[in-house]
């Protein structure tokens, strides 16, 4: 009996709550770039280097925030900083939108040229962020480090195995709670919300209703910059920043979006745990948790992982692949591309 | 239109396509077709396939820049106007197909389609349901979900929403079955009795022309018959040409 505490306890810590964390962050960035599909359509590959840049602005207001005395501890001061980064980004967005994309939006240019051209503002606003912020991995989880730490973990329940659960996890599902309720509020309750949802389900007949296509362009924008903002300040709280990071995390992310549907907003959360919990279960060594289960003979001599870490980027694109061979609509049947 | 009372009937207005010259490319395909429907009539275009019977729909409503001729309602003229500007002033536009906002509830497709209007627009939703109950039951379903005939209720009902004067019908009845089809019919002709213009395209040119007040027979982009809906019911060179015999 105790064995099977102890390694549920090994699954929680090492693999559970990593796993929620990283995928309320990935659900975050696959909604920004499903939101982007289905009114703009088109895979904005500068997305990841968006969300560096929300985290980068953040982590500038972060500094003055410290640097003027202010804290909400133990909850991290970048939850304070956010809305500057927010700001930001928002602006940045809109008006990559009036100097780029608008320009290709008239000519009614093919989705892949819009994709193409997501690329080059992906290089600008990657060299924007490493201006901004430079090119060092930096922390900035100021807050109470540990929600549960594994020692008090050990003394309050008698287990040899600890559970760590660490504020910035904590904080970061929550966010992303109130960010993806507050976003399903807006699109389904609200007059401005339900017209985006018409305009991505049909252009022409929302053109007939008198939605007015530019506005809806810039909602969505301004919403895409939120939800991109805070995917990246949360991921830089949960492991660190480092502009680099950012743009690895755009496979994840598309894999997340795709695996659900493109266009469905439902879809890129499930894509976003599903695909968090695949990189972490299949790249993770499972001896530990096996021991307290096995009996001592029984133990498998190997480290009992399916992949090394190294290859985890690797599973997000064995998903997509599959989700594009079986199912190329997605789990919540999306617009396949 | 935003001056109307809520729930208030409104008058249909004159609606006039005159002497239309134009297509989507080089070559024309409307040549000097002239359509007319008037307050509470029902006007159908039936012709072969390929006639410019949904051309000459797209024309009125603005769709296709003309090269000759001109549209007007209620006498005032609106030829250079774009689509979205037509709406505004009181027409309202049902495509033949992706009418509908699938993946919305009935009741949110409905909602959209009054999305320009500011005023309590629930008795205009009150009268949608009349017309159309089956609607009223499924309002919480999305429209994707629901049958051909169902989908063509929804889209009426979202064009009816906005208040218009001039309702026009690109083959409402395209892909259902004929019982689903008389029933749409009828409710066509109920909606003109509240006095809206009604414009239809029709394929299914014998039974269109029977509801119809006026009817209009075009052949290669021309007006070849013009009358009545049962003078050209009637008509023996029509019957023989275009409703087989």
């Amino acid at each position: 009996m105790e064995g099977l505490l102890n390694a549920a306890v090994v699954m929680a810590n090492f693999v559970i709550v990593p796993a929620t964390a990283y995928g309320a962050q990935l659900a975050l960035g696959a909604l920004g770039v499903t939101l982007i599909f289905g009114i703009l359509r088109f895979s904005n590959f500068a997305h990841g280097d968006t969300m560096a840049f929300g985290a980068a602005i953040t982590i500038l207001g972060v500094w003055a925030l410290q640097g003027a005395g202010v804290s909400l501890f133990p909850v991290p001061t970048a939850i304070l900083a956010l809305p500057f980064g927010i700001l930001a980004t928002a602006l940045l967005l809109l008006a990559t939108d009036r100097g780029v994309y608008r320009f290709y939006r008239r000519q009614k240019a093919n989705p892949i040229i819009l994709v193409i051209v997501s690329i080059g503002v992906m290089f600008i606003m990657n060299g924007l962020v490493r201006f901004v912020i430079g090119t060092e991995e930096i922390r900035f989880d100021d807050g109470a480090r540990f929600l549960v730490d594994v020692r008090g973990f050990r003394e309050a329940t008698g287990l040899a195995e600890g559970l760590a659960i660490r504020t910035a996890q904590v904080t970061t599902f929550l966010t992303a709670i109130v960010f993806v309720a507050a976003l399903f509020w807006f699109l389904n309750r609200t007059r401005t919300g339900k017209s985006m949802r018409a305009f991505s389900d049909n252009e022409d007949l929302a053109l007939l209703s008198g939605i007015d296509p530019e506005r809806v362009v810039r909602v969505t924008w301004v919403i895409a910059a939120a939800l991109a903002a805070t995917a990246g300040v949360l991921y830089g709280l949960d492991k660190s920043f480092w502009p680099t990071t950012y743009f690895q995390l755009l496979l994840p992310i598309f894999a997340a979006a795709v695996v659900g549907g493109l266009g469905s907003p439902l879809g890129a959360i499930a894509g976003g745990f599903l695909v968090a919990f695949s990189e972490i279960s299949v790249t993770y060594a499972f001896r530990r948790a096996l021991g307290h289960l096995l009996p001592p003979d029984w133990m498998p001599a190997g480290l009992v992982q399916l992949l090394s870490t190294d290859y985890k980027f690797a599973v997000s694109f064995v998903i997509l692949v599959i989700v594009l061979l079986f199912k190329p609509t997605g789990l919540f049947r999306g617009t396949s591309s | 239109m935003s001056a109307t009372p809520p729930g208030a009937r409104l008058a249909g207005a004159h609606l006039l396509g005159e002497r239309m010259t134009g297509g989507y490319g080089a070559s024309d395909i409307l040549h000097e077709c002239t359509i007319e429907a008037r307050p509470g009539e029902i006007a159908v275009i039936v012709g072969p396939n390929g006639a410019g019977k949904s051309t000459a729909m797209k024309a009125v409503f603005g769709m296709l820049r003309l090269r000759g001729g001109r549209v007007t309602i209620g006498g005032e003229e609106i030829t250079r106007l774009s689509p979205q500007d037509r709406v505004a002033r009181g027409m309202a536009f049902v495509p033949q197909t992706h009418n509908i906002f699938p993946s919305m509830t009935v009741e949110e497709n409905l909602e959209m389609g009054a999305f320009l209007r500011r005023d309590d627009i629930r008795p205009t939703m009150e009268q949608v349901y009349a017309l159309f109950p089956i609607l009223q039951e499924k309002r919480r379903q999305a429209a994707g979900e629901l049958s051909g005939g169902q989908r063509q209720q929804v889209a009426v009902g979202r064009a009816l929403m906005t208040q218009p004067r001039i309702l026009m019908l690109d083959e409402p009845t395209a892909g259902v079955s004929p019982i689903v089809m008389d029933e749409l019919f009828d409710r066509i002709i109920e909606i003109a009795r509240t006095g809206l213009t009604i414009l239809m395209v029709e394929q299914n040119a014998r039974q269109a022309l029977e509801i119809a007040d006026r009817g209009y027979v075009l052949v290669q982009g021309r007006n070849a018959y013009s009358d009545t809906g049962a003078a050209l019911l009637a008509n023996p060179e029509v019957r023989r040409s275009f409703l087989g015999g």
